[in-house]
């Protein structure tokens, strides 16, 4: 490359020497698919960014009991103290924000927000992969079948999909936890709020992951390395999660990703509409359903919960993104 | 009242005697201009005038589903209706507590009870027109009567006391039914202005009942069932104009009306509209810009307009702040376990800390910390506390001590709230809170208010298949005594196995006999003292936890003239002459 005419003494003069030790040190060796993806996703700042947030957030949400004891937090604590009884709102500024409570308090209970968002987080990250886990698993099997198999199976599952896809998904949701609010499966309370939104939320979205892994499996099955599997007496069940399964997982881990931000959303749009989490228990969605009384004269009170959906959302659309390019170049 | 205030501020500082002379300046034209103080609507007129002319325009979050006066049981449509459709009595406009005097309005004086109280007589005002001319008469009374309370399956909207107190109602089946002339035997009209009301048992508050407006005449032949809303005939100083169901309604002057035969309505505004399913934060809005008199429902402020309006002196000038004739409480299930034992339930009475379900529920604007069934504005109300704890903030030590009388350490059970009713939900969460520290574990269930009472709260077999031991409810009387406030929550009969409003499910012999005594004496000191003797055996029983005496922040906009609050109309505005400064 061209110099500029300034670069002169020791560095131009090392750089050649430093080249060539480089390329003696290290043995010139193949790399793999993965690590080829890895190289690309590191050189993607956006994507790295969006992933160290999610990893944060998934240690924030796995030590987020532990941490609320560890500060001497208890989100369902009144402290009633603190609210103007006539106006309901926080004393002092910004929503009550003090030592004692960095992201304020809320309106009328006092309660502290910090310490609700951090019992929010792992409400949202549970149900949110546990519905992404649901629907994958649902999703990849049929799909997989769909495709290697075809024929009358794949007209079966593909109208499978398409009756999933009509449903009124919200109508049906709204429905469903509203008519299992009390026990049911020996489950009541929490838990069972948690997997009615995960069995609604997972049961209902594996069509999307199903087409994708159909229309994969429909151009693998056709490639040398299946048909020689299949001459050497492979089964089907061999072939699925053997030969297929492995090669699908860059687009299986991208929709994954993508996924989840989706079902995070639709868990706080549930709470919010009031058939999600139940009050006391705290939840972003529900605590923007409180917010939303208060917004005019509160908006701290909206901004904390909204916030920390929102970083949430763009955190993981940004690993997904990253990885899609990472894992499949074309797609860009 | 304005000089002390003035006075006050000049005390402050010196720049306030500014303050004190502007305001002198003022008091010229007081009355027009808004310079009333808060809560003057509640003992007083505020901008009496009888000044003439102008459109007074009202607006509402919702529509009601009619506005028929024999289809409906909204507060605020008996009261709103009272423009169009006269009943035979009705409440005096009056500040506050005064709203609660009963006077004769389309009868001419209050009923004649004989036969110890199962006969009562009206005799009808003469010259009363509807607004095509043509002349009211005593059988358009019977008749309105009639399709209200004996056609449930056409006009379903309202209560149907008539049906359950006129005598043998059980042959007939209603107007759309039985066509014939005759009609109902129990009711008579031995002339075109007289009525007669045959009952099956002595009944006091009669001359209340009839305040309904299902007593409001309508003629045979004009009724159009469920759709007469459309086309009502209107006997009242106003008549529609237009109707756009769930948009608008206007009301104009009623030329036949005569203020000869009507000694409450005065006819001042020459128009009055009514917009429907304008939203909340747009009602709170017009009402502070003066685009609108009144918000019709009168439930007040939505909580954050409450929030700044309190913030600026001058818009709080303008609010009134007053009961609502309603008692907002916990109803304990007596039919689930382990709250079917009394103890059980004293220990819910102490452990619960009004003082944080009152800040939940947006501070005592919303109402004040009860201790009785009995709201403190419903005429009879005696105020005693059987459950006291220090600053009513609960006493954990005591709930404890009744915990453990009625065996049990832990109780696991779920409380009921309306899911669209955030303030109830609210409440819910702070008595959750508060039953948690003495070891009882209660979860939230939420239910549409549309349905809690004909499938959830009020189906006694669904409550305890749930394991609902507790429940949210609010109660306001029907009529403003203390029959029609106890009757429906506390009164065995009234448990049904749907639409229940006695959530507890309370049937105490003793209770039922008080009230049943009470109802058929006539001597009203006797009525009230034994209202006041059920109220405490109730409390006795602990099967209502009292949270709060509701009261409501309305918004008085200063263009309104005659603007009163009545504790009749559960705290609104009381519609009849409210006019207007504006053109």
């Amino acid at each position: 490359m061209t110099a500029p005419i300034e670069t002169t003494g020791s560095q131009a003069e090392a750089a050649p020497e430093a080249v060539l030790e480089g390329v003696k040190s290290k043995e010139i060796e193949g790399r793999s698919l993965g690590q080829i993806a890895w190289t690309r996703f590191k050189r993607d700042k956006l994507a790295v960014t969006g992933g160290v947030i999610v990893v944060l957030l998934i240690l924030t949400a796995l030590l987020s009991r532990p941490l609320q004891s560890l500060l001497g937090l208890d989100p369902n604590a009144f402290q009633q103290d603190l609210v103007d009884p006539n106006t309901s709102l926080p004393k002092g500024g910004f929503g009550g924000m003090s030592w004692d409570h960095p992201l304020g308090v809320d309106p009328k209970f006092g309660r502290d927000i910090l310490a609700r968002i951090l019992e929010g987080s792992w409400v949202s990250l549970v149900v949110a992969f546990g519905a992404t886990i649901l629907s994958n698993v649902i999703g990849v099997v049929l799909g997989l079948i769909a495709g290697y198999y075809g024929g009358r199976v794949d007209t079966v599952v593909s109208r499978l999909m398409d009756t999933f896809l009509a449903f009124p998904l919200l109508l049906f949701a709204i429905a469903i936890s509203a008519t299992l609010q009390g026990g049911a499966f020996g489950l009541e309370g929490l838990p069972l709020h948690i997997g009615v939104l995960i069995f609604v939320i997972g049961f209902f979205n594996w069509p999307y992951m199903a087409r994708i892994v159909r229309g994969q499996t429909l151009a693998l099955r056709e490639r040398e390395f299946i048909d020689a599997s299949r001459g050497m007496g492979a089964r089907g069940p061999y072939i699925l999660f053997r030969e297929l399964l492995p090669n699908l997982v860059g687009p299986i881990t991208v929709y994954a990703t993508l996924l989840i931000p989706t079902n995070i959303i639709f868990e706080a749009s549930l709470s919010f509409l009031g058939v999600g989490i139940q009050p006391p228990q705290a939840s972003w969605g529900g605590m923007l359903r409180e917010a939303v009384n208060f917004f005019q004269v509160d908006p701290q009170f909206m901004l904390v919960p909204g916030l920390a959906i929102f970083i949430t959302v763009l955190a993981f659309n940004l690993l997904g993104d990253g990885l899609r390019d990472a894992l499949d170049p074309r797609s860009r | 009242m304005r000089r002390s205030a003035v006075a006050a501020i000049a005390v402050v500082s010196s720049a306030s005697l500014l303050l004190a002379g502007c305001s002198k300046a003022d008091d010229g034209d007081s009355g027009a201009k808004g310079s009333a103080k808060a809560n003057a609507a509640t003992t007083g007129v505020v901008n009496a005038s009888d000044k003439k002319g102008g459109t007074v325009t009202y607006a509402m979050a919702d529509a009601p589903e009619s506005f028929d006066p024999g289809n409906t049981y909204y507060s605020f449509i008996y009261n709103f209706s009272r423009l169009y459709a006269r009943p035979l009595t009705t409440f005096k406009p009056g500040p506050g507590e005064k709203g609660n005097e009963l006077v004769a309005d389309l009868a001419e004086s209050m009923g004649v009870p004989s036969d110890g109280g199962k006969t009562w007589t009206y005799k009808i005002r003469k010259g009363v027109k509807y607004s095509d001319g043509t002349p009211v008469t005593a059988k358009d009374v019977k008749y309105a009567v009639e399709r209200s309370n004996f056609a449930r399956d056409v006009l379903s909207n309202g209560p149907n006391y008539f049906q359950q107190l006129l005598a043998d109602p059980a042959k007939y089946k209603g107007p759309y039914k039985d066509k014939s002339d005759k009609g109902l035997d129990s009711i008579q009209t031995p002339d075109d202005h007289t009525i007669v009301f045959k009952l099956n048992k002595p009944f006091a508050d009669f001359d209340y009942l009839v305040s309904a407006p299902q007593t409001a005449p309508v003629p045979k032949a004009k009724d159009k069932g469920a759709d007469y809303t459309k086309s009502i005939l209107s006997s009242g100083s106003y008549k529609f104009e237009t109707y756009k169901d769930g948009q608008q309604v206007v009301l104009v002057r009623n030329e036949h009306w005569d203020a000869k035969t009507d000694p409450l309505r005065k006819q001042y505004p020459d128009k009055i509209v009514l917009n429907l399913k304008v939203s909340q934060a747009t009602i709170d809005k017009d009402l502070m810009s003066g685009d609108i008199v009144a918000d019709l429902k009168g439930g007040g402020v939505d909580a954050q307009t409450q929030a700044q309006i309190l913030s600026k002196e001058d818009l709080k000038a303008n609010t009134d702040n007053t009961y609502g004739g309603r008692l907002v409480y916990t109803a304990i299930n007596t039919k689930v376990k382990p709250f079917d034992n009394v103890e059980c339930r004293k220990a819910v009475q102490y452990a619960i800390d009004k003082v944080s379900v009152q800040t939940s529920m947006g501070g005592p604007i919303r109402g004040d910390i009860a201790s009785t069934v009995m709201p403190n504005d419903l005429p009879g109300h005696e105020k005693f506390d059987l459950y006291p704890t220090e600053g009513n903030k609960g006493d954990a030590a005591k709930a404890k001590q009744h915990l453990k009388a009625c065996g049990q350490e832990k109780i696991s059970t779920f409380i009921s709230a309306r899911s669209d009713r955030q303030t109830e939900v609210d409440a819910a969460t702070a008595v959750v809170a508060s039953l948690k520290k003495v070891g009882i574990d209660a979860k939230i269930k939420q239910y549409p208010s549309s349905k809690y009472f004909s499938d959830y709260a009020g189906v006694p077999s669904f409550t305890k298949k749930e394991n609902i031991g507790l429940m949210m409810m609010q109660w306001g009387a029907d009529w403003p005594t203390g029959y029609g406030f106890l009757q429906q929550v506390v009164h065995g009969k009234a448990i049904g196995q749907s639409g229940n409003t006695n959530l507890s499910e309370l049937n105490d012999p003793a209770i039922n006999k008080l009230l049943d005594d009470a109802i058929a004496n006539t001597d009203e000191s006797a009525r009230k003292a034994a209202y006041v003797q059920v109220d405490k055996k109730v409390m006795e029983q602990a099967a209502i936890v009292p949270l709060s005496y509701f009261k409501v922040l309305n918004y008085r906009s200063p263009h309104g003239t005659n603007m009163t609050t009545s504790a009749a109309w559960s705290g609104q505005y009381d519609y009849l002459n409210i006019g207007t400064t504006k053109k």
